[in-house]
């Protein structure tokens, strides 16, 4: 059991009549970032709340570290480090209060506190920002004050949700940068996002839509079992063809990036070059690449609508 | 167990920081008392006029008929009727009939000229109207000369005062104890009425409950700083009482102290269970004023208790102030001992476990 972190077996949580996650089955390896790729509203949030013993499921079981979440959610906590979407330390203390406070918390003694409170304050650059209040920070020093809290007690388990959201590129680049150092430590870390990009540096993934999983797996295996090919159409005015495409049966989906359509085709398509040449006309060049984890993501979600 | 305590400190440490930074809060700790007990406390000492009274002259001489007209000039007092016995001035007053009966004896002048330095005549006072009394009291100092005899020979302590029913009778000796009540339910009930469902309302909840704290841990923490807000609270309003209004306890201190301490945790508990149950702080306050009110119209604060309808009786009985009113009037006033104030302390320290368990009860380690 050792090397699943998080085991979830048909979760499902109801808002009323509105199901938030619908069962949802996963399972999360020791020793990995694990990435929970969604658009707004597809379940990330309610799925880890219920992974933290915050939310009660309306259906199905969790397991963490092991144990039994509701159940023995009291020791779990003592191993799992959560940062929350929404930045929820006291807005009216000030970075070093806060973090001392969730250290007493966790039981550390004051040599141990002042220690550990200094590290994390160094690791994400909070030493200038210490004696000040948590309220008016920036979203990305916020962030970083949120992590800092997350990690100080060295939790086996890190679940991070959204935790670049309102952070500028610099810091954002930071933070993953941490992640893996944390990970290197043997930490799992669970963290949500909404980003492809971020979404490809995972080890792994679950994609969410719509409350339900539509599918998971690690990065590279995402994009080779995909069952469609991506054919780029390059030319003078890409704009003007991209309806075409659209209306064509064998095209998943068609989106403009600068220059260049980016044409998802199913797989079926025998011949994808010939094909995309032949809807876009002469003036126009095609050409295969490789799939990303967006085109993965487009193909899975649609898959999800047509059900 | 020690990780427990230490989990304790932690959200007391907390608190006390949040307080700190909070000024708003933090002054009121120390205004609120201010300002009510100078609101109330010099608010009872209006003017009182025209009272009337019921006269019995036995005299019927120019001599009384002089001491009545002066005593009529202070414009404390108004004769409305004459009664021809003293005992009828009596059951005027116990009929309430009138708040209080004059009562001149036939050798009112042979007083008046004795040596002994007798009392002239009499006021019989109802004393269930704290105002009126105290005002009728200071009668008794009321200087009085005749003008047959030397000028500037004013006498004192002309009229002997007997209230009926409250012999001890000063009105800032039973209204600063009643503020002592009230002040402790508006701040104590208040504070943590909001304590948790604020941290609800910020988001800080889901940071919390995803951490070891365990909810009792998380209750006592943020009690005991209120508790001593509260005590540092009770030394303020015995202090400004004394100096300012010359009330004195007339009981133990230690008794003292401890009935107030049982007050302030039986207003932490309630408080508590409204944070637990209420939706946002907006609705904390509201159930917060909901049980407010009754609580200064009916323990007995505002109006005497015995003097209200008996289902009126019945719901006062269920606030902690009505008990807790009983119990420091008692101490401050008639040095109340232990014995004679147990049963309403019991009350209140059961109170306090009964709203500290339904908040435990209540309160979810869940974000729904
Ligand atoms: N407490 C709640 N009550 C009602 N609806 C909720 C609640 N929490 C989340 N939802 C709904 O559940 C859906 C999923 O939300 P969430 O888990 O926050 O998604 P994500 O984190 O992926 O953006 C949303 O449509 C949201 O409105
Ligand atoms: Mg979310």
């Amino acid at each position: 059991m050792s090397d699943i972190v998080i085991a979830t077996r048909g979760l499902s949580r109801c808002f009323g009549d509105f199901v938030a996650v619908d069962n949802l089955s996963m399972n999360i390896p020791a020793n990995t970032v694990h990435g929970f790729l969604g658009p707004n509203g597809s379940g990330k949030t309610t799925a880890i709340r219920m992974m933290c013993g915050l939310l009660d499921p309306s259906e199905g079981e969790v397991e963490v570290l092991g144990m039994q979440v509701p159940a023995q959610a009291a020791i779990v906590r003592r191993s799992v480090g959560y940062m929350t979407q929404r930045f929820s330390m006291y807005e009216d203390m000030t970075v070093e209060q806060n973090l001392h406070f969730l250290c007493r918390i966790h039981g550390l003694n004051a040599s141990e506190r002042r220690n550990r409170v200094t590290e994390v304050m160094a690791e994400y650059r909070l030493g200038d920002l210490s004696s000040r209040a948590a309220g008016p920070l920036s979203g990305g020093q916020k962030r970083r004050l949120a992590l800092a809290g997350a990690v100080l007690t060295r939790p086996k388990l890190l679940i991070l949700d959204e935790p670049t959201s309102e952070v500028d590129p610099n810091t954002r680049r930071e933070m993953w940068e941490s992640f893996f150092r944390i990970a290197a430590t043997g930490t799992s870390i669970l963290v949500s996002t909404h980003l492809m990009d971020e979404a490809e540096r995972c080890h792994a993934l679950t994609i969410m839509n719509q409350g339900r999983k539509v599918a998971d797996g690690t990065v590279a295996d995402l994009k080779t079992s995909l069952n469609a090919t991506v054919v780029i159409v390059s030319g003078p005015d890409v704009a003007s063809i991209t309806p075409q495409f659209n209306a064509a049966e064998e095209v998943l989906a068609a989106a403009q990036s600068g220059n260049e359509l980016r044409v998802i085709l199913h797989n079926d398509v025998a011949q994808p070059e010939q094909f995309a040449q032949g809807v876009a006309g002469e003036q126009y060049r095609a050409a295969l690449t490789d799939a990303t984890i967006e085109d993965v993501f487009v193909v899975v979600t649609s898959e999800g609508e047509r059900d | 167990m020690l990780a427990s305590l230490k989990r304790m400190l932690a959200v007391f440490m907390k608190e006390i920081i949040q307080l700190k930074n909070d000024r708003l809060t933090f002054a009121m700790v120390v205004v609120i008392p201010l300002i009510q007990l100078l609101l109330f406390g010099y608010t009872i000492n209006t003017d009182v006029r025209d009272v009337p009274i019921a006269l019995v002259d036995e005299a019927g001489t120019s001599f009384s008929r002089q001491f009545i007209h002066d005593l009529e000039a202070t414009q404390v007092i108004r004769v409305a009727a004459q009664l021809a016995v003293p005992d009828e001035a009596a059951q005027a007053v116990t009929d309430g009939d009138y708040s209080a009966g004059l009562i001149i004896p036939a050798d009112i002048e042979r007083r008046f000229y004795a040596e002994a330095g007798e009392p002239l005549a009499q006021l019989v006072v109802d004393g269930s109207d704290t105002v009126m009394a105290s005002a009728l009291k200071a009668l008794a100092g009321f200087p009085f000369s005749p003008g047959e005899v030397v000028a500037n020979q004013a006498r004192q302590g002309t009229l002997a005062v007997t209230l009926l029913y409250n012999p001890e009778q000063r009105a800032a000796l039973f209204t600063v104890p009643g503020l002592l009540g009230v002040i402790l339910t508006m701040t104590m009930t208040m504070f943590t009425a909001i304590a948790i469902v604020r941290e609800r309302e910020r988001g800080n909840m889901e940071l919390l409950i995803a951490t070891p704290v365990k909810p009792l841990e998380l209750m006592v923490g943020k009690l005991v700083p209120y508790m001593v807000i509260g005590m540092v609270q009770v030394a303020i309003i015995l202090l400004l009482g004394h100096w300012l209004f010359d009330v004195t306890v007339v009981g133990s201190y230690l008794l003292l102290a401890f009935s107030c301490l049982v007050f302030v945790f039986a207003n932490l508990g309630l408080g508590l269970l409204i944070s637990t149950r209420a939706p946002n702080q907006l609705g904390a306050m509201q159930m917060f004023i909901f049980f407010f009110l009754p609580s200064i119209l009916l323990s007995g604060f505002m109006f005497p208790f015995v003097a209200m309808p008996q289902v009126a009786q019945w719901l006062a009985e269920v606030l902690p102030m009505t008990h807790f009113l009983r119990v420091v009037r008692g101490i401050v006033l008639r040095d109340a001992p232990l014995t004679a104030v147990s049963g309403d302390l019991l009350f209140l320290g059961g109170f306090f476990l009964l709203t500290l368990g339904l908040s435990l009860l209540g309160f979810r380690q869940k974000l729904d």
